[in-house]
């Protein structure tokens, strides 16, 4: 009675099991895309921030997705010393005109590279900035020049969208 | 088999019969097509825009839709304006924001990510300015009301004399569709009100319409995605339940059975 | 019995099992023997496990993005349904779960009720399911609550209110569970608590439950004792796995029309309202699945004896192994029970639309009625039917031939019918 046409058994036994694995993709998918950002934090994913006070040599922490970022109005003087500095001596190699498009403002996520403490302005060796929970020294231009950090602090996606008005993200 | 239809005769009495448990009385509500009825019901984007007109035009004074976000009405599904369309919207609200760096409140133009400004502050505010009755809070009102679209569509329409023997106090209207059949909003839509910016003519039973569909959107933004999931899904399933089904006949043929 | 003799194939499977014998439990499972007369009242309990794992499983990323304060709970459901990627799909599949969870262990109930499944010696997967079922009932209680609309509100103000029936201790005991004076924020925190966990006693419950079934296995429809495995029984794998298989996806296409094409049907639309305790709604209903017994609540007018009714009519289930005195378990073989059988369908069915209509007039005296004949039911006629019944002749076995020599069952029930006719 049985075991006449194995082929065609096995067929229709293996085409369920494909058509079931399919149901059960799209079944695990809505379950996981859930814990993705949702609509309403998409929709804040930029900021609009007005530097119309900052006078130059002054710093401004703001908030954009959660996470500090500092905007700093540099002197000339900081903007000519981030520019000497020599690519050999960076752990991270990066053109401050990359990293400035406009070198007169510096915008950078505030978190440091190495385990994302908030570094300190003014502070260390480098005239940038400190981070005191493990000692990475940032200079004038954000860059890890003495410390644990790996990387150079993070410059967002930003645009001057007036002369007073930056927008990130 | 007989008992088996007997039960399901039984349950089917019971479930229609249900459905009337929610209507409010047994009037019947006026009929119209709605676009986004039915298995493959859609939102028709011109009625949402001219809907959206008239709830902000004519509603939105007194109707907060507080669950509603601007970048809603951008949204793909809904009314779908223009990204530029709905920024200048929102951006002609001020939004109440703070504390800023002086530790005060204050208002700013509205962005995307705002939710639609509200009329009054709160319920209480609401109530003062309108002879103590509260405008309701329209984001899910088409389903908070057990006649749903035609409900609303019918109440626009519904006011009428109030018939012999019933008086009606101050700021106090007869409706032939509202529970109770006394209601608080004075006739909101009449021809004319406003104006539709794609030339539609604007007549009480069109703005009725389009400002129900608008209704039925902003309650369920999803729609159209819900139905077109539902079609997959059911197509899908009917597949597998066939391939299953065969399945089991063929591995059950190795067995005599019929007990 | 021959569990123990399971050796698994590879030396890690043998490791393994060794110290934990999940492998063995596994082959148990799959080769289980199964009545090959099952017809397919008997898949709803495959179907029940798939309705819990389910609610599970929204519920947890429900629980992701709900927020279980009385300001915030109602934003929090529309955040879901808007903004959450899925979320309308995630919320509308958990809220029409409850629904299709109750219709599959009504079906399940029913079914154990004209099979005999209750019978010895089965008495304790009965009663294990009897607390299922009310910690099922706490828990859709609770969870409709949750998003803090009319309904929910006012739904928890009369049940806890039930509470101060009791004499003495009432008033305080529905003080201790409101954590407070009224039903407010402390309530909705710690029926979010509740709702969270009683699926997992749930769970528990279900595996004792399964256990308990394969001491003595499986009912089946004539509800005649396996004689002989060979030839009554087939593996549970896969010729089980695969009816259930089948089943289920039947019933999960009734559940896909319900969730994308009327997902708010089975609801009340009060319950899009705001939880406002000021005003009360105009008829407090609970959900469709709780209907007969609320209809049993109100048809007592005294409110302690309307609460120890509505208890009773859960608890008297409970006795129901001994209360039906039968010596025959499946109604195939009991004429007479059968016709009280439908009979008490239709009662509970008239009792689920009588709960939905105000608890006045002619519906009140309905409910009465019903109510009366329920208990009438399990107190009276089942027990008298047990002793006075004259019963049809039972087959020899699940395969043997029958009555008149016909191997084929569907035969004999035929000629039972037209006898009844």
């Amino acid at each position: 009675m049985s075991d006449k046409k194995p082929e065609r058994r096995d067929f229709l036994f293996t085409a369920s099991y494909a058509v079931g694995a399919v149901g059960v993709g799209a079944v695990v998918w809505p379950l996981i895309d859930q814990m993705n950002p949702d609509a309403s934090v998409k929709a804040l994913a930029s900021t609009e921030v007005d530097v119309s006070s900052v006078k130059p040599g002054n710093t401004i922490t703001v908030l954009w997705r959660g996470k500090p970022v500092f905007i700093r109005r540099r002197t000339q003087e900081e903007i000519a010393e981030a520019r000497a500095v020599k690519m050999e001596d960076l752990k991270h190699p990066e053109k401050d005109e990359d990293r400035a498009k406009d070198p007169e403002w510096l915008v950078m996520l505030g978190v440091c590279t190495h385990l994302g403490c908030v570094p300190l302005n003014d502070k260390g060796d480098y005239k940038g900035w400190f981070c005191p929970c493990h000692g990475s020294h940032y200079d004038t231009s954000g860059r890890i020049r003495k410390g644990p950090a790996p990387l150079n602090m993070e410059v967002p996606q930003y645009e001057f969208t007036d002369s007073n008005t930056i927008k990130i993200g | 088999m007989k008992n088996f239809k007997r039960s399901i005769f039984f349950l089917i009495i019971f479930i229609s019969s249900s459905f009337q448990i929610n209507a409010a009385e047994n009037v019947d509500y006026l009929k119209t097509d709605w676009t986004f009825k039915g298995l493959f019901g859609k939102f028709d984007r011109a009625q949402l825009q001219r809907g959206y007109k008239v709830y902000k035009e004519v509603c939105a004074s007194c109707h907060s839709m507080k669950y509603v976000s601007f970048r809603n009405l951008a949204e793909k599904g809904g009314p779908e304006f223009s990204e530029e369309a709905v920024k200048a919207i929102a951006a002609s609200y001020d939004v109440n924001d703070g504390p800023n760096a002086d530790g005060e409140m204050f208002t700013r133009p509205g962005k995307l990510s705002d939710k639609f400004v509200k009329p009054y502050e709160n319920v209480k505010a609401a109530q003062a300015a309108n002879g103590g009755a509260y405008p309701p809070d329209m984001s899910v009102l088409i389903k908070a009301r057990s006649g749903g679209a035609d409900y609303i569509f019918s109440l626009l329409q519904g006011y009428e004399e109030a018939p012999e023997g019933i008086t009606l106090d101050d700021g106090v209207y007869y409706n032939k569709y509202m529970y109770g059949n006394k209601i608080r909003m004075a006739k909101p839509l009449s021809d004319g009100i406003i104006e539709y910016d794609d030339g539609t003519e604007a007549s009480e039973i069109q703005m009725s319409k389009d400002v129900t569909a608008f209704l039925m959107w902003a309650a369920e933004p999803h729609l159209e995605s819900r139905h077109q999931m539902g079609f997959k899904a059911i197509v899908y399933l009917i597949i597998l339940t066939v391939l299953v089904y065969f399945s089991m006949k063929k591995i059950w043929s190795r067995v005599e059975t019929e007990v | 019995m021959s569990d123990h003799d399971y050796t698994p194939k590879s030396k890690v499977g043998k490791w393994f099992n060794d110290r934990l014998p999940l492998l063995t439990l596994a082959n148990h499972l799959t080769d289980y023997p199964t009545p090959k007369n099952l017809n397919y009242w008997w898949t709803f309990g495959g179907i029940l496990t798939f309705c819990l794992i389910t609610q599970i499983v929204t519920g947890l990323t429900l629980a992701m993005h709900y927020i279980a304060h009385a300001d915030m709970a109602f934003e929090s459901v529309e955040h879901i349904m808007r903004d959450v990627n899925y979320g309308w799909l995630i919320r509308y599949i958990h809220a029409n779960g409850a629904s299709m969870f109750f219709l599959a262990v009504y079906i399940h109930i029913f079914r154990s009720l004209f099979y005999g499944s209750y019978k010895a010696p089965r008495e304790i997967i009965w009663i294990i399911g009897i607390v299922i079922y009310l910690l099922m009932m706490a828990a859709a209680f609770m969870g409709y609550v949750l998003p803090w609309g009319q309904m929910s509100f006012w739904g928890a103000t009369v049940i806890t209110n039930l509470f101060s029936a009791i004499p003495l201790v009432g008033e305080g005991i529905v003080t201790w569970l409101w954590g407070g004076y009224s039903v407010d924020n402390p309530t909705l925190t710690r029926f979010f608590t509740l709702h969270y966990l009683i699926p997992f006693l749930i769970l528990g419950l279900v595996v004792l439950h399964i256990w308990a079934l394969h001491v003595p296995g499986n009912n089946n429809p004539v509800g005649i004792d396996i004689k002989k495995p060979s030839k009554d029984t087939v593996p549970f794998h896969p010729y089980i796995v695969i009816k259930d298989g089948f089943a289920l996806l039947m019933f999960m296409i009734v559940f896909a029309f319900f969730v994308f094409y009327s997902p708010n049907i089975l609801g009340h639309a009060d319950n899009y309202i705001e939880a406002n305790p000021m005003v009360t709604p105009a008829h407090i209903v609970p959900e469709w699945y709780l209907l007969p017994f609320y209809a049993i609540l109100r048809s007592v007018p005294d409110k302690l004896l309307g609460v120890v009714a509505m208890l009773s009519a859960i608890l008297i289930l409970a006795a129901l192994p001994w209360l039906d005195t039968s010596k025959i378990r499946s109604a195939v073989f009991r004429p007479l029970y059968k016709q009280f059988y439908w009979i008490l369908v239709a009662d509970v069915l008239i009792l689920g639309y009588v709960g939905a209509m105000p608890a006045e007039g002619l519906y009140l005296l309905v409910a009465r009625v019903a109510t009366a004949y329920y208990f009438l039911h399990f107190l009276v006629i089942l027990p008298v039917l047990g002793f006075k019944e004259k019963t049809l002749p039972v087959p020899l076995s699940i395969t043997e031939p029958v009555l008149g020599g016909s191997p084929n069952l569907s035969t004999a029930r035929n000629k039972e019918e037209s006898l009844n006719n």
